[in-house]
């Protein structure tokens, strides 16, 4: 039977990363279309606890691969440890999360696999050896239907196109040791950004700003506290040093699409709606009367945010 | 410190992008084209690299005779000479990956720059398949920990930080949930993220220097490279379009909207 073999990811803090939980489920998805059984990796200094909750998600197997040098993340020890246990276990389809994680690495593990790959799928069709998989290309303006030729092939999934697996029994867990190859890249740090607001990519709703705050956010993240939202940005925001890189929603930034999104001060470009037309309700809040964003939000205001927010939030506050 | 960067021709990040009707392609009529901008951040860290350290930067672009506009584009924001890899028709991301891995064998940089995508196939892969093949270190995603802004952006700074004995280079990478700082034992494959820098725009002098700048030009079969596809591009197609919405005449109205209509709370 053919193997699918999902590679759940690890958080610096050594939990699950929930954007796994999205990749099982295109697993499972691919899984069924290719008749396939599906595995999953964990690669962690210690995997076992990770692994532990991976098994309850419908999989059949965990590999549990734990070794002192996979602490970090680092693509180089990585991808080797993932390309043996495919070849060993003869894995047809290697996928996870469309994380950074996941980009850095599994392009390293396709090299390693002489196989093609596919970044950002978006759904899989056709059936048995016949599968194809769907991706956006050119900002999400196009979606293409991509066949990969190579025995094995490799694929990271865009995480807001697939639910989040549920549990639904468990599966084996086989721990296995990868072997500790010569890293040629030292691990010197990771900054967090630390906030106590949801997660850009998981939050329910977002409230994003853009160069119309002029680099005030308080309007934006009072917003975002009265609706337990995420807080994110457009590129012009990040690229002038007002949030974090790490808040951008877009083509080359964070991909959302959550209940209901906020737009404030966004013109719009097809670069940040990339990032965030995949959401169910999207509120446009901008002076000019011509921004493009208000072409792809269900309602739109024209008003100047710093009044209007203050005012939404008062109202919401009311209203709810 | 030789440099060795990519610069691939895609479409203006500004073209608006249609399908044709069969699905084979799309519509190329009205289309402009540019260095992928991924790339030229590339091109514009190599520079600053360049000029702290000494050393050549060496601009690649793969693709028909048109991919010369690119590699003029990057020598006259200064970098050394160009290498054309010609061919016509797709290629996918192993074979450039492969084709790139035989150029720099030959041109033995200490470092490869390249975008982490470009913006038409959107794939962020080929910096990663390629340091593989040359089982270098990779960084992708470099970013620098200040921002546009600032002065030492504005001083031409560059981004990568050789470390002291040079035999290393530390980056900061645009990571989920923050920054993370690699160092990579050169030579290395650094891929680039939007705010690494802000590319130069290219001078007078520099347009007419770059005419006179060598372009050498190779060929997959001449880097012995076999570049059938292993990834085809079956179909394309438009995503669904939203419905268009409605403007509201203020924030009562929003309110109620989003409330009764939208159940968004």
């Amino acid at each position: 039977m053919p193997i699918v073999l999902i590679v759940a990811e690890t958080q610096p803090d050594g939990g699950l990363r929930k954007a796994s939980l999205n990749a099982l489920t295109a697993g499972a998805q691919l899984a069924k279309a290719a008749g396939a059984e599906l595995h999953a990796v964990v690669l962690a200094k210690d995997a076992g606890a990770v692994a532990a909750q991976v098994k309850d998600y419908g999989v059949k197997v965990v590999h549990a691969g734990s070794a002192a040098h996979l602490e970090h993340g680092l693509a180089e020890a990585l991808a080797p440890a993932i390309a043996d246990l495919a070849a060993s276990i003869k894995a047809d389809w290697v996928g996870a999360a469309a994380t950074a994680q996941g980009r850095d690495t599994l392009p390293r593990v396709a090299a390693r696999l002489n196989a093609a790959m596919a970044t950002d799928v978006t759904g899989f069709t056709g059936s048995g050896a016949d599968v194809a998989v769907m991706r956006p290309m050119w900002a999400g303006a196009v979606i293409a239907e991509v066949k990969l030729h190579t025995p094995v092939k490799v694929f990271t999934v865009r995480t807001t196109e697939f639910p989040a697996a549920e549990k639904s029994g468990g599966g084996e867990v086989k721990a296995f040791a990868p072997a500790a190859p010569k890293l040629p890249t030292k691990h010197v740090e990771f900054k967090e950004v630390k906030s106590a607001r949801p997660n850009l990519t998981e939050a329910k709703v977002v409230v994003s700003g853009g160069r119309g705050t002029k680099g005030d956010f308080k309007e934006i993240e009072a917003l975002a506290d009265e609706l337990n939202a995420a807080v994110g940005a457009s590129r012009a925001v990040c690229d002038a040093g007002w949030q974090p890189n790490d808040l951008q929603v877009g083509q080359t930034g964070k991909v959302v699409a959550p209940q209901l999104y906020v737009a404030a001060g966004i013109s719009g470009a097809i670069q940040h709606l990339a990032g965030m037309k995949g959401s169910k309700t999207i509120v446009a809040i901008n002076k000019d009367p011509e921004a493009p964003i208000f072409q792809v939000a269900d309602y739109g205001l024209v008003a100047d945010l710093f009044k209007a927010l203050p005012e939404l939030r008062t109202a919401i506050k009311a209203a709810k | 410190m030789k440099i060795l960067v990519t610069a691939k021709r895609v479409e203006d990040p500004e073209s608006k992008i249609k399908v044709k009707p069969d699905g084979s392609g799309i519509v190329p009529e009205g289309l402009k084209y540019k260095i992928n901008p991924f790339d030229e951040i590339a091109v514009e860290e190599a520079l600053r690299l360049s000029a702290a350290h000494t050393g050549d930067v060496v601009v690649v672009s793969i693709g028909t005779k048109d991919v010369h506009e690119q590699l003029r584009h990057a020598l006259a924001m200064g970098a050394t000479k160009a290498v054309w890899v010609n061919h016509t028709g797709a290629l996918d991301q192993l074979a450039i990956a492969r084709l790139l891995q035989k150029v720099v064998e030959k041109e033995k940089p200490d470092l490869v720059i390249l975008g982490k995508q470009s913006i038409d196939d959107d794939q962020n892969q080929v910096g990663q398949y390629l340091a593989e093949f040359l089982g270098w270190s990779q960084a992708t995603f470099a970013s620098k920990v200040e921002a546009l802004d600032s002065d030492a952006e504005k001083n031409k700074q560059p981004g990568l930080k050789l470390t002291a004995d040079k035999k290393g280079l530390t980056v900061v990478r645009e990571v989920d949930g923050g920054l993370s700082t690699l160092e990579c034992s050169l030579p290395a494959v650094v891929t680039t993220d939007l705010r690494l820098n802000q590319p130069r725009y290219a001078s007078l002098p520099g347009i007419m220097k770059a005419k006179s700048k060598p372009i050498e030009e190779l060929t997959p079969a001449a880097l012995a490279v076999d570049v059938a596809p292993k990834l085809t591009v079956t179909k394309l197609s438009s995503p669904p379009a939203r419905k268009a919405g409605i403007k509201v005449a203020d924030v009562p109205a929003l309110v109620e909207k989003l409330k009764n209509e939208a159940k968004a709370f």
